[in-house]
């Protein structure tokens, strides 16, 4: 593991993780399971900003759905757009509202007909609106179990927000997408030409978030996260710190949720709201929250135990779920990357991730 | 005019269910820094409880008095079990606690559904709680009324607890300087078990008294928890008042949103006044002041 601190040990496993990606899995991979991954992957994207926001910086955000879910949201919205105006010419409306009685197209709808707008919205609305709630939560120190518990409001509220809308598809969500920037979503082609999107947008996170954690400003974050007074005693406002990570977690989290919705074909409040957010932590509580390739193997590993319990054995899907969350947090805060440093100085004294949190 | 006594009754209301289910969370988070998830799961076993009682003892009126104290214990029972078990070794990471509790969360959830099964199940009201009472030109079903008077009984009996007993002053010294009162000769540990023993409870009959109102199922304490943690973040850690005051004035704001809106935009409406309040005030109402930087 010690190796892979290093520079060149950080840049092998970049180059073993773009050849396990792009060369190795489409080539053993049926077309179904590249599909699959292609979606896991879009949770190990979402992860990766956990383990910035949670591991590094010590906020622990339930609501990572409501981000999520705002990138697929915005990316569905432009593939109605696109496919109502295949089926009736410009100014149709998408089937979904036909089918609801909806004549009109409402007009914030509109400017999702251009893909330009669409991709700048999916980018920019999520990140302003973590950095006002950032502000105005971090500038007051509101923090710890106070920050995790709005967060996790947040994403009840958005949730019930969006069954609400009827002109969003309401509890249904939206699906059937049958176009992605003009190329057809049927053919298998276009679907591998996604997973590459996913899997390039995956090492690509990875890349800013090592950046961002080998900068001074990553050291900053740790130490926010350890002391946070003494940070702002050095003279450092801890706010601006803050805002920085969970900005960075809620654009990456954008990027996933735009890329899920043609991968996986629907998004939907259900997958968005309390339970799918808490359940993004899992996986990066298992593979170790404050390393970089931990989150996202943590994640990879529980959306595939999920994909192949849940159906087969649901009530023992849902008790190991909770005992992983029980043995994992407390038996082993540093997850699956701190294995090889606990075996390496038993008896151990806590980690830096158990003495801050 | 009746528009508004409607309105107050319902905020009234709301707020006396969510004040329920919050007290016990006062205690357990706000004095012990304790974030339990799990507490949803202790309303559910509460409603179970009222479910199971009624089924045994069949009178409706009966089986509600019995379940009551009977839905403390079970929710003791259960908190003590949690405690010692894993919250004992987790006090120094709270945010842990919250992560841990919400696998025990679904566990329960899971245990629940495989022992009742997924589909709600409901419980009788009792024949002297049907229908409603006229009062100032409106009408009040007696069951909110049967929850107002239980959320009052149960906030008048935590405080005389924490007040006038030698174990409730043994919790608020703990509470207040945890090294001081050790060194004083107060067992922390078992102060620690005794709170988490009625905050529990407290869930317990929280669960009881909500199947007056709802049907039960195995997600039952989920749609309580959220709200309930609201009240405490905006009440105050460790304060009985704080959560009392938050209560009602969120169960208000929601009465009065919903009518003039709808119920999912009432629930957005309450998130943002939250956030709003936290800037005026980010460590809730009523503050235990110390001299702590937290």
């Amino acid at each position: 593991m010690k190796f892979f601190s290093t520079r060149a040990g950080t840049w092998t496993g970049f180059a073993a993780a773009a050849l396990v990606l792009f060369g190795l899995a489409p080539l053993v991979l049926s077309g179904f399971r590249l599909g699959l991954l292609a979606q896991f992957l879009c949770y190990a994207i979402v992860a990766v900003g956990i383990g910035l926001a949670w591991g590094r910086g010590g906020m622990l955000t339930l609501g990572q759905g409501v981000f999520f879910g705002m990138g697929a949201y915005l990316m569905a919205m432009h593939l109605k757009m696109a496919d109502a105006e295949f089926r009736g010419g410009p100014g149709a409306v998408p089937d979904f509202m036909e089918l609801a009685g909806i004549r009109e197209l409402p007009g914030y709808w509109v400017p999702f007909t251009s893909p330009v707008f669409t991709i700048a919205a999916i980018l920019l609305l999520p990140t302003g609106f973590a950095v006002l709630l950032g502000f105005a939560v971090f500038k007051r120190r509101v923090k710890g179990a106070y920050f995790a518990i709005l967060s996790q409001a947040l994403a009840g509220a958005f949730a019930i927000l969006l069954i609400g809308q009827q002109t969003l598809g309401g509890f249904n969500g939206l699906s059937r997408f049958r176009y992605f920037f003009g190329f057809n979503l049927a053919d298998p082609v276009n679907q591998q030409m996604l997973y590459f999107i996913a899997a390039g947008a995956l090492l690509v996170v990875m890349a800013v978030a090592l950046q961002l954690r080998r900068s001074r400003y990553g050291e900053l974050l740790v130490a926010v996260r350890d002391g946070e007074e003494r940070v702002r005693f050095l003279g450092y406002d801890a706010a601006n710190i803050k805002v920085v990570a969970y900005a960075a977690a809620a654009l990456f989290a954008s990027i996933a949720g735009a890329i899920f919705v043609p991968v996986v074909g629907i998004i939907s409040p259900a997958s968005i709201g309390i339970i799918p957010s808490i359940m993004f932590i899992l996986g990066v509580a298992i593979g170790g929250r404050a390393s970089l390739a931990g989150p996202v193997i943590g994640a990879l590993a529980v959306a595939w135990a999920q994909t192949a319990l849940s159906e087969q054995f649901p009530s023992a899907w849902t008790y190991a779920q909770g005992l992983l969350f029980i043995a994992v947090i407390a038996l082993l805060p540093g997850g699956i990357a701190s294995v090889g440093a606990l075996a390496r100085r038993l008896p151990s004294k806590p980690t830096a991730v158990e003495a801050a949190a | 005019m009746d528009l508004f006594v409607g309105q107050l009754f319902t905020g009234l209301s709301t707020g006396s269910i969510l004040l329920l289910a919050a007290l016990g969370l006062s205690l357990t988070f706000g004095q012990m820094g304790v974030i339990n998830m799990a507490h949803g799961e202790f309303i559910m076993a509460g409603c179970y409880t009222a479910y199971v009682t009624q089924q045994v003892v069949g009178d409706a009126g009966v089986s509600l008095l019995i379940a009551l104290p009977i839905g403390f214990l079970v929710g003791g029972a259960m908190g003590l079990v949690l405690e010692s078990l894993l919250l004992r070794r987790l006090y120094h990471r709270p945010l842990d606690t919250l992560l841990v509790t919400f696998g025990v969360g679904l566990v329960l959830q899971q245990v629940a559904r495989d022992v009742f099964g997924a589909p709600a199940v409901n419980v009788t009201v009792p024949e002297p709680l049907r229908g409603g009472v006229d009062l100032l030109g409106t009408t009040v079903p007696k069951t909110r009324l049967f929850i107002m008077a239980l959320a009052v009984v149960a906030v008048a009996a935590v405080t005389l607890v924490l007040r006038f007993t030698p174990a409730g002053r043994r919790i608020r010294a703990v509470v207040g300087n945890r090294d001081l009162a050790e060194t004083a000769g107060v067992s922390s540990r078992r102060v620690d078990a005794g709170t988490f023993f009625i905050g529990s409870g407290l869930a317990g009959v929280a669960g009881v008294a909500l199947t007056l109102i709802g049907s039960t199922s195995p997600t039952t304490g989920q749609s309580y928890l959220v709200d309930a943690f609201l009240v405490v973040v905006a009440g105050g850690m460790g304060r009985i008042k704080g959560a009392v005051v938050a209560a009602v004035a969120l169960g208000t704001f929601q009465a009065v949103f919903e009518t003039y809106s709808t119920a999912s935009l009432a629930k957005v409406g309450v998130f943002v006044v939250i956030v709003v309040f936290l800037q005026l005030r980010p460590q809730g109402l009523f503050t235990l002041r110390t001299r702590s930087l937290a």
